[in-house]
């Protein structure tokens, strides 16, 4: 049985009161002794900031398994649960407080999943955000073997701050145009 | 002040509403704010890994069931029509999705948000805010109790307004599956001049966001009912196996 699916539409101007909530984009406390921070900007076709961008981060521990534990939505400052939620401010930036993934497979490459909402764009996007310093598995890594080298630049974060920070800019159109993915959907 | 009219907007709605598919055209001019919000490239070909078809899971500490009712958030009854939403969220392969989060927001009976930027001049209602989550039970079904939202007008063009919606957040089984949209009521006279709804070209898949009145569900001399199901597109760990053996076979 195959039944046609359910339409997206834009997230609107209006989903601040109602999807942010308190300390979504921390996946850790900032005093986490490992906590990284991933930040950047979320940018237009004109280079404009996005003010009204909404994004989600989906991700692996340290050990590159996956989590299942409760407790996305009600932070208790000790439970990972690999998922966190940002909004973009008034300058088109984010920040998710967070823990650098592990690869799936030893040799493999370590990468973040995001999806992109904003007023403005008709249906979400998904991308991956690469960690830097894992040239071997990043020359490996099946997707990016696929693209070219400025589309793979698109997905590379940059180290900051000695490795503190994460950097990794969205840019929805134009030059540097993120490379977005599909897998296998209908569209 | 937008001097673009309805009629003109209403022209270029219908020379760019070739035949499309399932979803939404990502640059459709109309929808002014697309423009330069859309990706001009095709996108990415990518074979989904592990993280990529999960999602997170939500248990009792995340939502309190009292959530679900978006009238008894404030001292009073909100004003307007009081109804049942509900339905299931399913995958493509119409297997209930279990446990998962939903969450609604939406403007009030005068299609007014409780958000700093809508500067829509409609009363405010004091007892309505109009956010509302649930978890899907061991069934797929959500049901939430709100007030029907009226429409309002939004200055993408001169007198544009939306037909009345509630937005939907749903989280599937996977990453891949991950869903924003809004759901809209039965015979709206807005339809037609609205370019986020028309950005659907393809008539079938637009008609799959209208909910369906439904006596079944309203609650006597208490709500009136809407059913409206939700299905999820794109790959997870079940699904993908079962497409990789069909590859196999062939
Ligand atoms: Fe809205």
């Amino acid at each position: 049985m195959s039944l046609p699916p359910t339409p997206g539409q834009t997230v609107g101007p209006f989903f601040g009161y109602a999807l942010p909530f308190e300390r979504d984009s921390e996946l850790v406390p900032a005093s986490h002794p490992r906590a990284v921070r991933l930040h950047g900007h979320v940018l237009d076709g004109a280079g404009d900031p996005v003010p009204d961008a909404l994004l989600e981060l989906w991700q692996l521990d340290e050990d590159g398994m996956v989590v299942q534990a409760h407790g996305s939505l009600h932070r208790d400052g000790y439970t990972f649960t690999g998922w966190g939620r940002a909004s973009t401010d008034r300058a088109g930036h984010y920040q998710l407080v967070t823990l650098r993934p592990g690869a799936e497979e030893p040799g493999g490459a370590a990468f973040f999943s995001l999806v992109v909402f904003a007023r403005g764009l008709l249906d979400r996007l998904h991308t991956r955000i690469y960690l830097p310093g894992q040239d071997d598995a990043l020359a490996a890594d099946p997707l990016l073997g696929t693209l070219d080298d400025r589309d793979r630049a698109t997905l590379l974060a940059h180290d900051e701050d000695g490795g503190a920070s994460l950097r990794f800019d969205v840019r929805l159109q134009g030059s540097g145009e993120t490379a977005f993915l599909r897998y296998g959907r209908s569209s | 002040m937008n001097l673009i009219t309805q009629d003109e907007i209403s022209a270029e709605i219908a020379a760019a509403s070739t035949p499309g598919g399932p979803q939404p055209r990502l640059d459709f001019g109309p929808y002014r704010s697309s423009l330069l919000r859309h990706p001009t490239k095709d996108l990415r070909h990518a074979d989904p890994e592990t993280i990529e078809l999960v999602s997170p899971v939500f248990g009792p500490q995340d939502v309190d069931p009292l959530e679900a009712d978006l009238t008894i958030q404030h001292g009073g009854e909100p004003i307007g029509e009081r109804m049942v939403v509900t339905g299931r969220v399913l995958d493509g392969d119409g297997r209930p999705v279990p446990h998962q989060l939903v969450e609604v927001w939406q403007a009030n009976a005068a299609g007014r948000y409780i958000h700093q930027r809508d500067q829509h001049p409609a009363p405010i209602d004091p007892h309505f805010t109009g956010v509302g989550r649930c978890l899907t039970d061991a069934d797929g079904t959500y049901a939430f109790t709100t007030i029907k939202p009226g429409p309002y007008p939004w200055k993408n063009h001169r007198n544009a307004w939306r037909p009345a919606h509630i937005h939907f957040s749903v989280f599937g089984r996977a990453f891949t599956q991950r869903l924003v949209t809004q759901m809209y009521f039965p015979g709206d006279p807005l339809f037609a001049l609205d370019p986020i709804y028309q950005a659907i070209t393809d008539e079938a898949a637009r008609d799959r966001l209208v909910a369906t009145y439904d006596h079944e569900v309203t609650r006597p001399e208490w709500s009136t009912g809407y059913r409206w199901d939700i299905v999820l597109d794109g790959a997870d760990a079940v699904r993908f196996e079962a497409h990789l053996d069909e590859e196999d076979d062939a």
